[in-house]
């Protein structure tokens, strides 16, 4: 029987450093090997013995692309544990903050590392040369989201204004309004960009998925809410690991997340939009439904459209922030310590981002959990592949590979963040 | 030239440092930048930044003349120090740290040549780092790279000030 591999030693236009292996025999997919070689980061360790308001500028180095997302689950679960609820204005201060970092995180991946897939260039860089204008759409509408991160965060990359109770400083009324006009032309680049993607030639894909993702009884969800999923789960986030487990594989350093009762999940955009479309904007509504989404999109090769929708929801959202904002008296509440467990999960760009922390009564972290959205995806990457390469054996092993890569990139994976602290287990002779 | 017009600007200059602080050789450039940014005049802007490629076009999108160093991590021996005139030709890809990133240092510099909007003086020294483990201190190798590097650095300032 004929047998072939396909390796991919290294994959470009993804964050971070990974390879993939598919071992194929006859018409059959044996084996579907997403490796990610990013050295483990340890953060989980680091983080003991830390004060409980350290954890929002650690972990927001995980990642230079979503820091906003480690630093928003950080202060929300310290929060949780101390037994502090932080309302508006600074909890819309909050949501503002993530809309530039979802602005920013899409923007990126749609123009610069998924979109080529699907007009058939090598790069951003050889789009660029045939439609400069459309770079140059994409890399404006990023900027709108590094305004917002610039003003609110302090800086673009890793902001430095957030703490647990809210910022060391809030923006007043007119520095926020600075932003409206970029943010106005951002909209109008986001409703462009979900017209452009939509499209794209899509390969007819879908499996058995079970979506899980946020949902909060007013917004589209953020910061806040329960944990639900497509096949019924629905739990407060204080119940997670009894019904998510890390299992370390063999092959790779980023530890696989599976539901206990299922197996494999889907967090991300496509998750997100699929159990909270009711909760997008009109604008964001109607344009999905331009551009031919239902309520529900089963199909990953679609995240980029549903990517560009959730761009748009988030250039709407901000502005609405922006206009209903009201300057608080104070930049912060008080957090004082207690000894207690303290859960969060907020919906990072590319999904779910779960921290659990248990704090002493001096603040002291005793013990960290970090489960970033890749490594929630990882197992159904791989069984997308398991599925998707049996429909095209008859290509060429080099586009063959390229439609892996393709597929890898629907999930929009982050393997630096992916890869964290494992445990070492040393058998002695 | 007429009465009123403004005189040229100055050329801009702009010196990068692109690293992670925590990943040992990895934060040459950075350590580079802040050690120059000491020694040079205010008509040199000094910038750090991570590597993410469009970040990198803002910072030198209003530039004329740009210096970017960065970690490398090519086979040669640690404490190499690399140099590419990039405006000449493109940057090996795979040649540094940065490139992790999905759109890194080599790849915001060829996008900005296909926009038309590399700036007219670009060089990019590299400095072959040893280790990139977090957590870890620069290498003697990268150290002793890092002082030629800003030697280099600030010689090449000079060349360009006086010509």
């Amino acid at each position: 029987m004929r047998s072939k591999t396909i390796k991919v030693d290294y994959l470009a236009r993804v964050e971070g450093e990974g390879a993939l292996q598919v071992k194929i025999k006859g018409d059959t997919v044996t084996d579907v090997q997403l490796r990610i070689f990013e050295p483990p980061r340890f953060f989980e360790g680091f983080l003991r013995g830390r004060r409980f308001t350290e954890a929002p500028d650690i972990t927001a180095r995980i990642c230079g692309i979503c820091p906003v997302a480690y630093q928003m689950s950080a202060v929300h679960a310290m929060e949780d544990a101390c037994g502090v609820t932080v309302n508006d204005p600074l909890r819309a201060l909050r949501r503002l903050l993530y809309c530039g970092e979802w602005i920013e995180s899409h923007t990126l991946h749609v123009y610069m590392l998924h979109a080529p897939d699907f007009l058939g260039y090598e790069s951003a860089i050889d789009l660029a040369k045939e439609h400069p204008e459309i770079v140059q759409r994409g890399l404006q509408l990023k900027k709108a989201g590094n305004e917002i991160l610039r003003l609110l965060g302090g800086r673009e990359v890793h902001p430095i204004n957030v703490r647990v109770g809210g910022f060391y400083r809030t923006p007043t009324r007119q520095e926020l309004a600075t932003l409206t006009e970029r943010l106005h032309w951002a909209r109008d680049a986001a409703l462009e960009t979900v017209h452009w993607v939509a499209a794209f030639p899509f390969p007819d894909f879908t499996q058995d998925y079970e979506f899980v993702a946020l949902r909060h009884a007013d917004e589209y969800p953020f910061n806040e809410g329960r944990l639900v999923s497509s096949k019924g789960l629905d739990i407060a986030v204080s119940a997670y690991d009894a019904h998510f487990v890390e299992q370390h594989v063999a092959y790779t350093n980023a530890l696989h997340s599976i539901l206990k009762e299922r197996g494999a999940y889907f967090v991300g955009p496509l998750a997100r939009y699929n159990l909270n479309f009711d909760k997008l904007s009109p604008l964001a509504q109607e344009a999905a439904r331009d551009a031919g989404l239902g309520s529900t999109c089963l199909n990953p090769f679609q995240s980029i459209v549903v990517r560009s929708v959730e761009i748009l929801y988030a250039c709407d959202e901000a502005l609405r922030i922006i206009d209903a904002y009201a300057e608080p008296d104070q930049p912060t509440v008080p957090v004082e310590p207690r000894a207690a467990t303290g859960f969060a999960c907020t919906e990072a760009p590319r999904g779910s981002l779960y921290h659990r922390y248990r704090i002493d009564e001096q603040g002291v972290i005793l013990d960290a959990q970090i489960v970033p959205p890749t490594s929630q995806n990882q197992k159904t990457i791989e069984k997308d592949l398991f599925n998707f390469v049996p429909r095209y054996l008859d290509l060429p092993k080099n586009e063959l590979t390229w439609r892996c890569e393709q597929a890898i990139r629907n999930y929009d994976p982050c393997i630096s963040c992916a890869t964290h602290f494992l445990t070492l287990h040393l058998q002695r002779g | 030239m007429a009465h009123g017009e403004a005189q040229p600007e100055e050329p801009r200059l702009v010196v990068i440092g692109v690293g992670n602080a925590y990943r040992g050789d990895d934060a040459a450039g950075l350590i580079a930048v802040r050690r120059l940014r000491n020694r040079l005049g205010d008509c040199v802007v000094c910038r750090e930044e991570n590597g993410e490629g469009t970040a990198l076009m803002e910072a030198w999108q209003e530039a004329h003349t740009v210096i970017l160093i960065d970690a490398t991590r090519s086979g040669t021996p640690p404490g190499t120090l690399h140099r590419f005139d990039v405006v000449a030709q493109s940057l090996p890809t795979t040649l540094l740290c940065s490139s992790t990133h999905a759109f890194g240092v080599a790849e915001a510099i060829e996008l900005a040549r296909a926009l038309g909007q590399l700036p007219a003086r670009f060089l990019v020294y590299g400095i072959e780092g040893k280790t990139f483990a977090v957590g870890c201190e620069l290498s003697a190798e990268a150290e002793k790279a890092v002082d030629e590097a800003i030697w280099r650095v600030q010689q090449e300032l000079e060349r360009w000030a006086v010509h």
